[in-house]
């Protein structure tokens, strides 16, 4: 099991466009992948419903999971949180 | 005699046709009979998700700016792993496959909820979905307006902003929502596309599809089944209305009342260019800001301010700074969500926390004004005392701006108006939050619709005391509320002494007739009636009196 942490940088959190698209390429990744926030247990990354009900602001720390192996999707799951999605 | 359903009046103007209802939402039951076969329920369920996500992403591809975003993101709703998961164990738990649907829809929409602010927002997005999918189900039309070759009146429970939007009135002669206020977003829209609304007329439920009526949106009376002679005769004021006088507004007697426009956009200002607008009242920034994720910068406020400058040519134009807050919500301003946010943060006190974003528009007005030539007015909205009144006409001075105003829309700005006026040089009454703020009337309850009639005598004795307290500096008075655009009232209101009224771009015809047919006096005397009256039917019955409008 792997885990990496992002600060989320879209103005609106993970909400509406950033959420979908952040969901829509964890579902891509070919690997399952959960997320989570300090004190919520880790849900699907690929559900958008799940992803907005983090309720997750510009500025917080998420934590993703993963089987081992899967270092490179988080990496770019990472990298896609650390980009302000709304811009 | 005739039957009549009453509710409020929303948008001026007379319709008559028959009623259709919105398609309502499909309604799921515990008790539905279940499929017999637990797989194929779930793979029929699949394949409806698939359907309704499908067509969103159809949607999509031929939107453009933020409608695009939103159907690209319900798209992403409608296929989304966890809530397909939990449909499947709904129906593996024995709920009928529709239910199972209205169940998942209402489990998510409840966390999203619970969230508050914007994610809330996308509860209804979810409940839009699960209607779809469970109308796919169940072999039924989706909820939304109704496909009619003929035009008609349209009735509904309530509008979504979203769906009077794409309102065509070619084919939509009328409103009638059962539920909804007269200040509602709704009624605005109504307003802007010129189609009458009557809106809070509980009675209006019982009414059958395709019943022949006549809405009067002025009077907010819908009379059922009217005889042909009375059909002649709204067909006939349609017509006189649409040729009605052209030019500037006045009275019978040449008593001038500079009929303005409220607008939000460049499409609003050539209508009201094309409409006879004598100038811009209320130029609504917030608009501008709507989509936008983060903060305009000054030169892009500035083109943006000067395109719709250019519109208007030489006639005045009274820009209201942002009136954004956490009711109204604009994402780069990042603020936190209130408790009550209509009594919040909003309007001149977000410059307490973002004192940036108002230096930044002032210098974007006036520099938009420089390049156009446009003689500009600038006022700043929710304001409540002195002090705020001083602060904004020395920020406004000091971006180089000459005329500075504030709106009054809070009673304790008319109460002081005497003391706001030694500060700036007008003030424009903003009669929906006025009356909001002096009921104690959330605007957008239709329970409290009655409050928010401008014919309530308590708001014609605020407007009174403004004027009167203005009239110490010589300070001017208008109202960009909608009761300016009732054209009755609008003559209540220059009995009062407002110089200028600012409407709706398609209010300004039925005004500036209504005004061509009364002499200042006569509005003296509606105005003295309606601030001598007991409650708002003596008002309003008291002011027909005085205009000569008995029936």
């Amino acid at each position: 099991m792997i885990t990496r942490t992002a600060v989320v940088a879209s103005k609106t959190g993970l909400h509406a466009r950033p959420a979908a698209l952040f969901a829509k390429a964890a579902g891509e990744s070919g690997v399952p992948v959960r997320i989570s926030v300090e004190g919520k247990d880790p849900i699907a990354a690929n559900s958008l419903l799940q992803v907005m009900t983090l309720g997750a602001k510009q500025g917080d720390t998420v934590t993703l999971h993963a089987e081992d192996g899967a270092e490179a999707a988080l990496d770019k799951l990472v990298a896609m949180l650390e980009t302000d999605l709304d811009a | 005699m005739t039957r009549e359903v009453r509710g409020v009046a929303a948008a001026p103007g007379i319709a008559v046709g028959p009623v259709k209802w919105l398609a309502p939402a499909p309604v799921t039951s515990r008790d539905d009979a279940p499929g017999s076969d637990v797989d194929a329920e779930i793979a029929r369920a699949e394949a409806a998700f698939e359907t309704v996500a499908a067509r969103y992403s159809a949607q999509a591809l031929e939107a453009k700016g933020p409608a695009a975003d939103i159907l690209f993101m319900t798209s992403a709703l409608a296929a989304d792993p966890a809530l397909l998961d939990q449909v499947r164990g709904e129906i593996r738990g024995g709920t009928p496959t529709a239910h199972a649907v209205t169940e998942a829809v209402a489990h998510f929409g409840a966390q999203l909820a619970a969230l508050g602010g914007m994610m809330a927002e996308r509860a209804s997005d979810l409940k839009d979905v699960g209607q779809r999918v469970v109308a796919e189900l169940l072999g039924v039309d989706p909820p939304g307006i109704p496909d009619s070759a003929t035009p008609f009146v349209l009735a509904a429970q309530d509008l979504a902003p979203a769906d009077t939007a794409t309102l065509d009135p070619a084919t939509v002669l009328g409103l009638l929502t059962v539920a909804g206020g007269p200040t509602s977003h709704t009624a605005i829209l109504a307003k802007a596309l010129g189609i009458p609304a009557v809106v809070a007329a509980p009675e209006a439920v019982s009414l059958a599809e395709d019943t022949e009526v006549v809405l009067d949106g002025t009077a907010g009376v819908v009379e059922l089944e009217p005889s042909a002679a009375r059909r002649e005769e709204v067909l006939a004021q349609r017509a006189r209305q649409a040729d009605a006088p052209t030019g500037p507004g006045r009275t019978a007697d040449g008593h001038a009342v500079p009929l303005l426009a409220n607008v939000g956009s460049a499409a609003d200002a050539a209508l009201a260019v094309e409409l006879g607008a004598e100038g811009v009242g209320l130029f609504r920034t917030e608009f501008l800001f709507l989509d936008r994720k983060s903060a305009p910068t000054v030169a892009e406020q500035t083109d943006q301010y000067a395109e719709i400058f250019r519109i208007l040519g030489d006639r005045p134009v009274t820009v209201r700074t942002l009136d954004a807050g956490s009711d109204k919500p604009l994402p780069f301003l990042n603020l936190p969500a209130e408790e009550n946010p209509a009594l919040g943060v909003r309007g001149l006190r977000l410059s307490s926390v973002d004192e940036g974003a108002l230096l930044d528009q002032l210098s974007a007005i006036a520099a938009a004004a420089t390049r156009t030539g446009t003689p500009v007015k600038v006022m700043a909205p929710m304001v409540a005392t002195a002090e705020e009144a001083g602060y904004f006409a020395a920020k406004a001075g000091a971006a180089g701006l000459q005329s500075r105003g504030v709106m009054i829309e809070i009673p304790a700005a008319a109460l002081r108006s005497e003391q706001l006026g030694a500060r700036v040089d007008f003030f424009s009454i903003g009669t929906n939050d006025l009356s909001q703020y002096l009921f104690g009337a959330d605007r957008m309850s239709s329970a409290l619709a009655a409050l928010h009639n401008p014919w309530q005598p308590a708001l014609a004795a605020t407007i009174a005391m403004a004027v009167s307290g203005a009239g110490r500096h010589g300070v001017k008075v208008g109202v960009c509320g909608e009761s300016a655009s009732h054209p009755e009232f609008a003559c209540v209101l220059v009995g009062l002494g407002v110089e200028t009224l600012s409407m709706a771009p398609r209010s300004l015809a039925g005004v500036r007739a209504q005004l061509a047919e009364v002499t200042l006096e006569q509005c003296k005397a509606a105005a003295a009636a309606v601030l001598s009256a007991a409650t708002a039917d003596d008002a309003l019955r008291a002011a027909r009196s005085a205009l000569g409008r008995d029936k």
